[in-house]
């Protein structure tokens, strides 16, 4: 690769170590010609935040820069003075990180934080530092501009504090700005504002941009380049459509074809029986604000039903309601033609079992000193009073099912990664014999292809076992490739419900619209036509 | 922010009823009576209905207990069984004095203390940290009469810089007061100055861990700046929990370093007092340590809540 | 397990060696000894020579045979009074944390009470009541400590109780013996252990505070605190008697701080793996 004299940034051979010696890091080149946005993409452990910081010669946590050289603007990095990286940090290359609600400092006024940068590195002089905030602050939308600044992070919402950090980093109108991740955090429809605002924000001000995610689609908006990451190795590099149009790398090819949704074959003829669960005129309160807002909605069995909103939407507190986990206070949930109980305590052990529960981070939803043998056989004593070699056989083939090796019992949960982890989550559901297994965003902590192949293994084993699925996402592919039917909610209300295909079909109900025109697609064009769309319809 | 501070207020104050409580109970533990315990041997049973007469030890428990609160309130803390001297008239002096020293021996700890646990936290994991680290965890682990004794073998016996007594009397002048407390106050100073140290380095590197620190060394910040600027704003709630915590053990602590030095303070003479079983001594004396030791908590937390943003500035 | 082995730090291995060598002590010390605790064997304030040791004591007795006879009395109250308040402790604050609502309401408000007065003051106050004897030694001093341990153990408690695996177990509909005994318990562990090691230095100098004050453990038990104050008029005269014993109490408490001091920070890597 040759190197363009013009490049803001030039990165050779960069290696970064762990404090532990790992090598997170491993003989990276990047090359940034002004104005280029040039995205990271790759799951996490590809090394892509380390980059990004290591652009601007920091380690954290006690990483180290072990080899390599970087240039910014034709100074090297590295070579110079502790007091030099300092001069160029924040000054010509600026950082955006992914929560910017703990990257502001609690106790300084959100104005001051903003212009401290340019007034420390002495590129302005105070009113014209004020004036420049005042412009940024403008050109991002935030209202009140004038007074914005005046105001503390905790009081002002996540995506105008994005919107914030954002103004932060071009406060000494830097050269290159590392964005971290900066729309992770957020809602779709608060993410599609923050994206569009930085793009025009990006173009307008001819900026460099390091782009790190590991989503395809966002990256597809922005960037100009992508370069794809694997264990702290470049898997493949080239302009954005190269990459997502014609991927040469089969690693790449799977990340497209996950975020095509291609994977997870269509719905496959079940049979889907009587009503299972019937949910009708719920309500729920958290002190006096209703979270749960007279729910209706049943479920067949053999049926996967989907429960969409994003945060705030009150899908989780459904699901715990129904585990009994969350008190109602008026409304009924019955179960199978029998009414349960509120709580999960006065419910009979027959109705435990029947009804099992899945959880988002599998990290804390095992135990980590009980072996997976003991987990996937605990449900298997407690309510079937099996012991000893029937018991070993049984956990033998829940791991076979769940695609796990025999030995696996053996193990603690520490050693496990985080798909295996989940897979012992639904084993141990499984090892109830249940009828429901409420799945509270099983795939949002895990990376995509692990993901795909969770989702994967829950449809095969409800082809096999005829089992019935409560999916709570937020992730609109998923509700697509699995549910039969799904029920949207937005603050503690349900917005529609129906067949999936209906719900994601014109004509649509105005929020679901806004939803499902929220999430990023993979087509380039994609962020233009849904403004160009909005620009008419508003 | 006004309505939580006088909560905080309000709970104090109940806090302090409780443990007046607590302690009155806690002398009531006696299986018989103080009256028969007083006269010993030598009791006729004409003397002893006497006495408790006197003492008000026919009444129930929660009528003392309430005439008690009364009089403490009021300023009237009884009579001391040993010498039939009123409680107040012994106590206030000593009061004074223990009170004196801790705030000498605070004066020169916290400042130290604070100032190191800083330095250590900024410069964490290096050579100095590490260092000062071992040696803080050592003094921790000393007992204050360990300390006491070193410092009166090398100080003042072996090069006779200070006395080893430290004999104070009423009008002594400030010179003399000072020469004579140094001893003992350097004891309390010494002990206490490695834990507060230890706790405030961990303060300062839980506020060091968060992002906004992080930010701050990405905007180009120097060490020095983001420490003053962005960690000392938010660490101040927390190393003043720490230094109020610290001034509560100096309190207290000061109980073991009067009976090594001999200094005529509140502690020594609740010793003395629980030694002769001089109950009502030992009663106004276990309430004074113990409001001086709720007052103290309650400052440190409305100075908390004083100096949180979120509270300080409400949405 | 070498491996293991060998990750320990140099700190906690003396931290070890010095606890060891006190439990050694603790339970062959009077058999050790060459002399009775209460045999006069020379003058008073003898310096050490190679017949004793540490020299003898203000009444002429043996300070290394006291020194070992009293390892019973300072050790052995102490981590009596840090078993029983642990003993109390954690299956009260297991409770306040599982029950919740008015019971853990009621536990806390009386902790939060007692904790608001110095323990010394507490123990002085009933002290003063009962008298001293190693009974009411260790009673009070258990009772009083067991505050502390209350209070992690119902920390530690909550905390484990909302994590998902023991929600799991109780939507299995698993007792509350169950859920302490196999999901809670082993999580809790790691910190509960290094909290006796803390709550044990801790009575071990309180207890040795109350002998130096003269309201620990009596004569004629040798103890190592009550063996400070007996001497301590010989540091006036530049003898080293009391600072055998100071240093004795000094040793195991700084052993039993660096110990814990690596059980923190190696537990503290594993627990936030854990979360």
């Amino acid at each position: 690769m040759s190197q363009s004299p013009n490049n803001v940034l030039t990165v050779r051979g960069l290696r970064v170590a762990a404090p532990n010696g790992a090598i997170l890091v491993d003989g990276i080149d990047v090359d940034l010609a002004p104005g280029e946005v040039l995205g990271l993409i790759g799951e996490s452990g590809a090394g892509k935040s380390t980059i990004g910081l290591a652009a601007m010669g920091y380690g954290r946590g006690g990483c180290r820069i072990i080899g390599g050289s970087i240039e910014i603007g034709g100074t090297s990095l590295m070579d110079g003075s502790r007091a030099s990286r300092e001069a160029m940090r924040g000054a010509r290359i600026a950082y955006v990180a992914q929560s910017a609600a703990a990257a502001f400092n609690p106790a300084i006024r959100i104005g001051e934080q903003i212009i401290e940068g340019a007034l420390y590195h002495g590129k302005m002089s105070r009113p014209e530092a004020e004036a420049w905030k005042l412009e940024l602050l403008k050109t991002l939308q935030l209202p009140n501009p004038e007074t914005f600044g005046e105001r503390y992070p905790h009081q002002v919402s996540g995506g105008q504090l994005q919107r914030a950090m954002v103004a932060m980093a071009m406060s000494c109108r830097p050269d290159i700005i590392v964005l971290d991740e900066p729309t992770t955090a957020l809602d779709v429809t608060t993410q599609i504002e923050v994206l569009a605002l930085l793009r025009s924000l990006i173009q307008r001000y001819n900026t460099s941009a390091l782009y790190i995610t590991h989503d395809l689609a966002v990256v597809a908006q922005i960037a100009n380049r992508i370069m794809v990451l694997r264990h702290g190795k470049l898997v493949e590099e080239g302009t954005a459509e190269q990459v997502l149009e014609a991927p040469r790398d089969d690693y790449t090819r799977m990340l497209v074809a996950e975020r095509r949704g291609n994977l997870v074959g269509e719905a496959s003829d079940r049979q889907i029986g009587d009503v299972l669960l019937d949910v009708s005129g719920v309500h729920a309160y958290y002190g006096k604000t209703a979270v749960l807002d007279d729910i209706s909605c049943t479920l067949r069995r053999g049926e996967t039903l989907a429960v969409v909103g994003e945060s705030g939407s009150g899908k989780s507190t459904l699901a715990r309601a129904i585990a009994g986990l969350m008190p109602t206070s008026a409304g009924m949930i019955s179960f199978d033609g029998r009414r349960l109980d509120r709580s999960y305590k006065q419910r009979t052990r027959e109705e435990l079992r029947r009804i099992q529960l899945v959880y988002q981070l599998p990290d804390v939803a095992l135990n980590p000193r009980q072996t997976v043998g003991e987990i996937i056989g605990r449900p298997m004593k407690f309510y079937f009073g099996m012991y000893d070699v029937p018991k070993e056989k049984a956990v033998a083939r829940l791991l076979d099912l769940i695609g796990l090796p025999q030995d696996f019992a053996g193990r603690l949960p520490g050693a496990l990664s985080g798909g295996q982890k989940q897979r012992v989550c639904i084993a141990r559901a499984l090892a109830a014999k249940p009828d429901l297994i409420i799945c509270d965003e099983v795939t949002s902590a895990l990376d995509p292809l692990v993901a795909e192949d969770i989702l994967r293994l829950l449809k095969s084993l409800q082809r096999e076992l005829g089992l019935s699925y409560l999916f709570i996402t937020h992730d609109l592919g998923v509700v697509r490739r699995l549910a039969d039917r799904t029920v949207v909610m937005q603050r503690g209300r349900i917005v529609e419900q129906g067949p999936t295909a209906e719900i994601f079909q014109p004509p649509f109900h105005p929020y679901t619209e806004e939803l499902v025109t929220s999430v990023p697609e993979l087509r380039r064009d994609w962020l233009d036509d849904v403004l160009a769309k909005r620009q008419i319809t508003a | 922010m006004i309505q939580l501070i006088l909560k905080r207020v309000a709970l104090g104050i109940l806090t302090l009823l409780l443990v007046s409580a607590l302690i009155f109970a806690g002398t009531q533990l006696l299986p018989g009576d103080v009256a028969s315990a007083i006269l010993g041997q030598n009791a006729t049973p004409e003397s002893l209905a006497a006495l408790r007469q006197d003492l008000g030890l026919d009444l129930p428990a929660w009528q003392r207990y309430l005439s008690w609160l009364h009089g403490f309130v009021t300023g009237d803390l009884g009579m001391s069984l040993a010498n039939r001297q009123p409680v107040a008239d012994l106590l206030w002096p000593r009061f004074g004095n223990t009170m004196a020293l801790a705030a000498y021996a605070a004066v020169v700890s916290v400042p130290i203390a604070v100032l190191l646990g800083l330095a250590a936290a900024v410069r964490r994991g290096s050579l100095f940290d590490r260092t000062i680290n071992i040696v803080a965890l050592a003094f921790v682990s000393l007992p204050e009469y360990f300390l006491g004794l070193l410092l009166i073998l090398f100080l003042s016996v072996q090069f006779n810089l200070l006395p080893s007594l430290a004999d104070t009397y009423a009008g002594m002048s400030f010179p003399d007061w000072l020469r004579a407390t140094t001893l003992p106050a350097l004891t309390l100073v010494l002990v206490t100055v490695a834990q507060m140290m230890r706790m405030t380095r961990t303060a300062v590197l839980s506020v060091m861990d968060q992002a906004y620190v992080e930010t701050a060394f990405l905007k180009g910040l120097r060490t020095r700046r983001v420490v003053l600027r962005h960690a000392l704003p938010n660490a101040a709630a927390p190393i003043v929990n720490v230094v109020a915590f610290n001034v509560a053990y100096l309190i207290t602590g000061v109980v073991l370093v009067e009976a090594i030095f001999n200094y005529n303070g509140l502690g020594r003479f609740m010793v003395d007092a629980v030694a002769k079983r001089d109950l009502p001594l030992v009663q106004a004396a276990a309430m004074v340590f113990g409001a001086a030791y709720v007052i103290l908590n309650s400052i440190a937390d409305i100075v908390a809540i004083a100096l949180n943003p979120r509270l300080r500035h409400p949405r | 397990m070498t491996s293991k082995l060998k990750a320990i730090p140099f700190s906690a291995w003396l931290g070890l060696v010095i606890v060891t060598l006190n439990l050694l002590v603790f339970v062959f010390g009077p058999m050790l000894a060459p002399y009775g605790q209460n045999e006069i064997v020379g003058a008073p304030f003898d310096p050490p020579s190679a017949q004793f040791w540490f020299g003898l004591d203000q009444n002429g007795r043996d300070m290394a045979s006291r020194l070992l006879a009293g390892a019973q009395m300072s050790i052995g109250v102490s981590l009596a009074a840090s078993l029983i308040s642990f003993c109390i402790g954690i299956p009260m604050g297991f409770i306040a944390a599982l029950f919740g609502g008015w019971v853990d309401t009621v536990l806390s408000r009386i902790v939060d009470t007692v904790m608001c007065i110095p323990v010394l003051i507490s123990a002085l106050v009933v002290l003063q009541a009962l008298g001293s004897s190693v009974p009411v030694l260790i009673f009070t001093i258990a009772l009083l400590d067991s505050t502390r341990v209350f209070r992690l153990a119902r920390v530690v408690a909550q905390g484990i109780s909302v994590l998902e695996y023991a929600e799991t177990a109780r939507l299995r509909g698993e007792s509350l013996g169950w859920l302490i005994t196999r999901e809670i318990l082993p999580n809790a562990l790691p910190p509960l252990i290094a909290e006796f090691g803390m709550r044990f230095c801790f009575t071990f100098l309180f207890v040795a505070g109350l002998s130096f004050l003269g309201l620990g453990i009596q004569p004629p038990f040798a103890d190592w605190g009550g063996m400070v104050k007996d001497n301590q008029q010989a540091i006036l005269y530049g003898l080293y008697a009391p600072l055998f014993p100071a240093a004795a109490i000094a040793l195991l408490t700084i052993g039993v701080n660096l110990v814990v001091d690596w059980l923190l920070s190696s537990g503290g890597t594993t627990q936030g793996a854990d979360r």
